[in-house]
């Protein structure tokens, strides 16, 4: 008995410590937090070695392969190369938008899910859970065939927004992420001076926001450039779609699909440098 | 300047829906027009749950809260107000790290008291020479060590011109050497006539600027007495054992 109470006593003093008191080091110690959802990182940094390294010799051995290919194998290969990239502008078209739609969506979406109205934190909850359970080439398809029939939308725009619904959910958790991420004490400090919440939110929360987010959106955008060709199956003539109309005619599976997935290793691989260095830039310049 | 008046206050915190912790119980106390009164004892105390229950960061469970007689608890007091009035300097700092140094103290004169921006930031540099950091404007928080952003952190609370100022362990987290200059701004402050309520662990500011002192254990207070009462003859066992453990 006597013991019992003890193990309560101590107990009780653990929890009131841990909901007490403001552990100072923790918080100081916290960094900017890296949020990862579909992907996990596709972007080398700098301080990365072997990361930016292992890039280079993929990036350098792409590019050679394709040209060597082309050069000393022109037939097939420089046909099927010119018939491909012919898709490119659609695959970048559809993602550039779909980004901006999802970007949209997510933003309301993480919003809602860290709203204290209790019916908008529903919704967007319902949303990226109903979103997430199912897979991205089912909702794809759904999604284009009730635009089609409902709203008679044309392909690509159909399309564009059935990515930008799927990807918005991810999005969102990103945003709920980067929200939740900043520390409790920004909001305190705003609310001790007076700042009433949408003030709080606009000029304390979402700046900093913004830049923890920043790099996730960044690995989306390299997801949603190779998820794109997920719309070769709604009849929209990207690099996929050029290359398998080229197999129906041809026959050339093999040949055909390495000439694919050398493009968009080679787009994926220039574009995740990219980001990675407009992230930088954006990291020296806020110090 | 501000009178506050802490009535019978408790606050409960309910554990996984399960367990409550009682982190104040039926704490009462007043601090008087332009004095000091610093609140000591263990950590996990209560101590900063009972500060944060004075400008509603924290939810008082029941018990009454009046500044200059207003009820703070009352839902239709508007807390913005109240908060407006009441200055706050926390532990581990708090500065906006996506702003400089001048636009963290003149960012809640302009939003919610509509300054100007000339003005305010007029009055932003004029704090900033108040605690020695003019030359630290343009600077972003993180350029700076500990005890200048704390010393910012009293400045930006300084810019809502409170009429009372709460102090959360404001040395709490800061390297031996910088504790001075944050406790000289604080001397000075007190010096002026500030109404000032302090969680510290600093006994040595208690005893030069406190006007009274109380001791905290488990949730209640224990003692409360001048400096002079509380350290050099505490009444109580539990006071006394607690000054022989930190002094």
């Amino acid at each position: 008995m006597e013991k019992e109470k003890l193990e309560e006593e101590i107990r009780t003093e653990t929890i009131r410590k841990k909901v007490v008191s403001v552990d100072s080091a923790v918080l100081a110690a916290q960094k900017p937090q890296t949020i990862t959802m579909t992907d996990g990182p596709l972007i080398p940094k700098k301080g990365e070695k072997h990361v930016l390294s292992s890039w280079r010799v993929t990036f350098i051995g792409a590019i050679v392969l394709l040209l060597g290919l082309i050069i000393f194998k022109p037939e097939p290969y420089r046909q099927i190369f010119l018939i491909c990239i012919q898709g490119a502008p659609v695959t970048f078209q559809v993602t550039v938008f779909a980004i901006i739609g999802a970007v949209v969506i997510g933003t309301f979406t993480g919003l809602g899910s860290v709203s204290s109205h209790r019916w908008i934190n529903m919704i967007s909850g319902v949303y990226v859970e109903l979103i997430r359970g199912i897979p991205l080439l089912v909702q794809l398809i759904f999604i284009y065939y009730a635009l089609g029939r409902f709203l008679h939308l044309e392909g690509m725009v159909a399309a564009i927004i059935a990515l930008s619904i799927c990807f918005g959910a991810y999005m969102g958790e990103i945003v709920r992420a980067g929200i939740q991420a900043i520390p409790k004490g920004q909001t305190e400090a705003a609310t001790a001076l007076g700042m009433s919440k949408t003030q709080t939110f606009i000029h304390v929360i979402l700046p900093q926001t913004v830049k923890v987010v920043l790099p996730a959106i960044g690995n989306e955008f390299i997801s949603m450039l190779k998820d794109s060709s997920l719309v070769s199956q709604l009849a929209l003539a990207d690099i996929l779609r050029k290359g398998r109309e080229y197999i129906s005619r041809t026959f050339l599976s093999l040949e055909t699909m390495l000439i694919v997935a050398l493009i968009y290793l080679i787009l994926t691989l220039v574009l995740s440098r990219l980001v990675g260095l407009l992230e930088e830039r954006l990291h020296k310049n806020n110090g | 300047m501000a009178k506050i008046e802490i009535t019978d206050l408790c606050k409960d915190f309910s554990v996984e829906g399960i367990k409550t912790v009682h982190a104040v119980k039926h704490a009462t106390l007043t601090v008087n027009d332009g004095e000091v009164v610093v609140i000591i004892g263990p950590s996990g105390s209560g101590k900063s749950t009972l500060l944060r229950s004075v400008n509603k960061l924290e939810e008082p469970t029941s018990g009454s809260i009046r500044i200059d007689g207003i009820e703070v608890t009352d839902p239709k007091t508007d807390l913005r107000k109240i908060r407006e009035e009441v200055g706050m300097v926390f532990q581990s700092f708090n500065l906006f790290p996506h702003l400089s140094v001048l636009d963290n103290i003149t960012l809640a004169p302009r939003k919610v008291l509509k300054m100007d921006k000339k003005e305010a930031d007029e009055l932003g540099l004029s704090l900033l020479r108040r605690v020695g950091l003019e030359e630290k404007a343009k600077n972003r928080p993180t350029q700076l060590s500990g005890g200048q952003q704390q010393r910012v952190a009293i400045a930006r609370a300084l810019a809502m011109k409170p009429k009372a100022m709460l102090f959360d362990e404001p040395t709490s987290a800061l390297d031996p050497e910088m504790i001075k200059e944050v406790l000289d701004v604080m001397l000075d402050l007190a010096k002026e006539g500030m109404t000032m309520l302090l969680v510290t662990h600093e006994m040595g500011f208690a005893r030069a600027a406190a006007d009274k002192i109380i001791f905290m254990d488990s949730g209640e207070i224990i003692e409360t007495g001048s400096p002079q009462e509380i350290f050099t003859n505490p009444k109580n066992e539990r006071t006394k054992s607690f000054l022989e453990h930190i002094l």
